[in-house]
């Protein structure tokens, strides 16, 4: 049995008919993926799970990665911060390193990239590769993960002259689109329900990987599962479960999240959030390696209640995951978590650790309605965000590049 | 007309891309000015297409120019007017965005105020690109939709419970269209189908919906 198969025991087998009728479109096609990472974070774990789907429906599709130094991903980190709208200052040398790494990955990917009908290219770290496929065949998309909503100007000025060369781009929401010279698509993140990270768990399993961690099984904990990366606000998450546990003196707090090759700041925030937590016994801070998928899955079957107090996210595929297992979450108002927390029916949005710990001691009083907000968010995630829907949004970019974009099209 | 006489349905199945057009209104003043520039193709999607994006099972207005109005500009009598509007009455999308500018300028005339949302709520303009393919299945006889319709994937019934509304010449579903050509045989059914309001629904629950009304018609 295929993967597609498996998937249509879930979703309905409708959808995956839906995928192949498609997909007969764009059959043997040569379509490659390139980002910075194979491990660690929301990118790679969607093209771990997308390309292999994309093979099973007759694509030859292909995923490669830029490698880089220390300096090209101090300079992609602090590129990321800034098109989140944290200010920072790049160096010319930084910027320089940028460049020459973009050259030498084109030098080592030409044969693959120039021979392509369809290239990928996620995020602002390999970016720069177009400048040097001056002769390309294919149609090239960027493919951006990030909330460039409020970019700092001067960074995504310099971003914009790569990214207008390309023949589309697609983000999350049309909040983080930007004036660019070609079509825009819109196309949120998913998750993969079959993967390690969402299959079922029994509940032996659940209470067996929470007892080696640490957490008390009979106590309830609050969880935020993310890098560890000051926007997504953990010492937020630690004052907001400071607030609470006055009212519920038994509440846990779990912080759990890994880093990833192309983040350099993850063990100094790390280190913060474990001065933010020291003293407290009931805070776990879980510094997870790569493969912990089962782990976290096993973290957010236990959880009382999911956080995902972002102040600033391109999806939040965490938020999902929680989802997808029947816990409402209480999420940032932020980005693409307004997309997938409805407030008051998937969980609520906050703005700040008060608001946050207002939510908080919400559920713990109401367990009622942590079923009922559970069952409204696991259904609109089985609707709107698994990895088939993101693949049938794929299919349809990939046709509509090669057949053009106007009015509608009657495929014959 | 006899069973033989009628052509067989076609089975259609599409898929709608969103694509961002870059247009964002902060204010009231600023809808009624995009609404006249953007591509038609952006009124179709607002009223129509946004039911194939991902969206909330429990939509409390039938178009998104009516929710951001309500939700963001905190004028649910504009909400309302805007609400009301069929799409189904307008011959073309033209017409129907004329009609949208007309309602706005009329509020923009009683009111003291120019409505303005907070920053990052602003309403985008998004255009729906719909990419249409033929299945190459067909239904013989009406008996046999009880059986299809619950295997109908999400974008066949939006092509045709929801954009043929726009197709076809008696603005209805693609379902009653065909039946239409049995004559009254099906005129009960048709009643039925009549009676769904696709615009407060999620295409799941809208299958369910059908695949009821044809299973309890056809006894099957």
């Amino acid at each position: 049995m295929g993967k597609l198969d498996k998937l249509a025991e879930i979703t309905g087998y409708h959808v995956v008919e839906h995928l192949y009728q498609l997909a007969h479109w764009v059959k043997g096609l040569k379509v490659v993926h390139i980002n910075s990472t194979k491990e660690g974070g929301g990118v790679a774990e969607i093209l771990k799970n997308i390309v292999p789907l994309m093979k099973e429906l007759g694509i030859e599709a292909h995923w490669e990665i830029i490698t880089g130094g220390d300096l090209f991903f101090q300079c992609t980190k602090a590129m990321h911060n800034a098109l989140h709208g944290r200010h920072v200052v790049i160096s010319e040398r930084l910027i320089r390193e940028y460049e020459r790494t973009n050259e030498e990955n084109a030098q080592k990917l030409g044969a693959l990239l120039s021979d392509a009908d369809i290239v990928f290219i996620h995020d602002p770290q390999p970016a720069a590769l177009i400048a040097h496929f001056p002769d390309r065949k294919g149609k090239w998309i960027w493919r951006c993960h990030i909330d460039v909503s409020r970019p700092v100007r001067s960074v995504w000025r310099y971003l914009r002259n790569f990214v207008t060369e390309y023949d589309a781009s697609i983000f999350h929401l049309a909040t983080f689109a930007q004036h660019l010279p070609h079509p825009m698509f819109l196309i949120p993140p998913s998750i993969d329900p079959l993967g390690e990270k969402n299959v079922p768990l029994s509940e032996l399993e659940v209470k067996a990987v929470l007892s080696e961690l640490g957490v008390d099984v009979d106590r309830p904990y609050v969880l935020q599962v993310s890098r560890f990366d000051r926007l997504k606000d953990p010492i937020g998450v630690i004052e907001a479960y400071r607030m609470v546990k006055r009212y519920s003196p038994s509440l846990q707090l779990v912080l759990a999240g890994g880093g990833a090759s192309d983040d350099p700041e993850g063990m100094a925030v790390l280190e913060e959030v474990k001065m933010a937590a020291e003293g407290d016994p009931d805070i776990k801070v879980l510094y997870l390696p790569p493969k912990a998928d089962r782990t976290i899955n096993a973290l957010q079957r236990g959880a009382v209640v999911v956080l995902q107090k972002s102040i600033r996210e391109g999806f939040g595929l965490t938020v999902t995951e929680a989802m997808w297992k029947f816990k409402p979450v209480i999420g940032g108002d932020t980005g693409g978590i307004r997309l997938q927390v409805v407030n008051h029916h998937t969980g609520f949005l906050v703005n700040s650790p008060e608001g946050a710990a207002l939510r908080i001691r919400y559920f713990l009083n109401n367990p009622d309605k942590i079923d009922e907000m559970g069952k409204k968010a696991h259904k609109f995630v089985l609707e709107n965000f698994l990895i088939t829907r993101h693949l049938r949004d794929y299919l349809t970019v990939m046709i509509s590049l090669l057949h053009g974009l106007k009015g509608r099209l009657e495929l014959v | 007309m006899g069973k033989s006489e009628v052509h067989p349905f076609i089975v259609k199945d599409c898929a709608l891309i969103q694509i961002a057009t870059g247009y964002k209104a902060q204010s009231l003043k600023d809808l009624k000015e995009y609404m006249g520039a953007v591509d038609i193709d952006c009124v179709y999607y607002h009223f129509w297409g946004s039911l194939m994006a991902p969206a909330f099972e429990e939509p409390e207005f039938n178009n998104d120019f009516a929710s951001w109005v309500y939700k963001e500009l905190h004028d649910p009598l504009l909400a309302e007017r805007l609400a009301v509007i069929d799409p189904c009455d307008y011959d073309d999308l033209e017409e129907l965005r004329q009609e949208l500018i007309d309602i706005i300028e009329a509020r923009m005339d009683e009111l003291e105020y120019m409505p303005v949302a907070k920053y990052d709520k602003q309403f985008h303009f998004i255009r729906g690109f719909l990419v249409v393919f033929d299945t190459y299945k067909r239904i013989e006889d009406p008996a046999h939709l009880a059986f299809e319709v619950p295997k109908m994937s999400a974008g066949s019934l939006f092509y045709h419970f929801i954009d043929a509304r726009r197709r076809t010449p008696d603005r209805v579903d693609d379902f009653r269209a065909w039946l239409y050509g049995f004559g009254d045989e099906y005129k009960p059914l048709c009643d039925k189908l009549a009676g769904i309001d696709p615009f407060f629904t999620t295409l799941t629950d809208l299958r369910e919906t059908l695949a009821k009304i044809f299973r309890e018609y056809f006894g099957a």
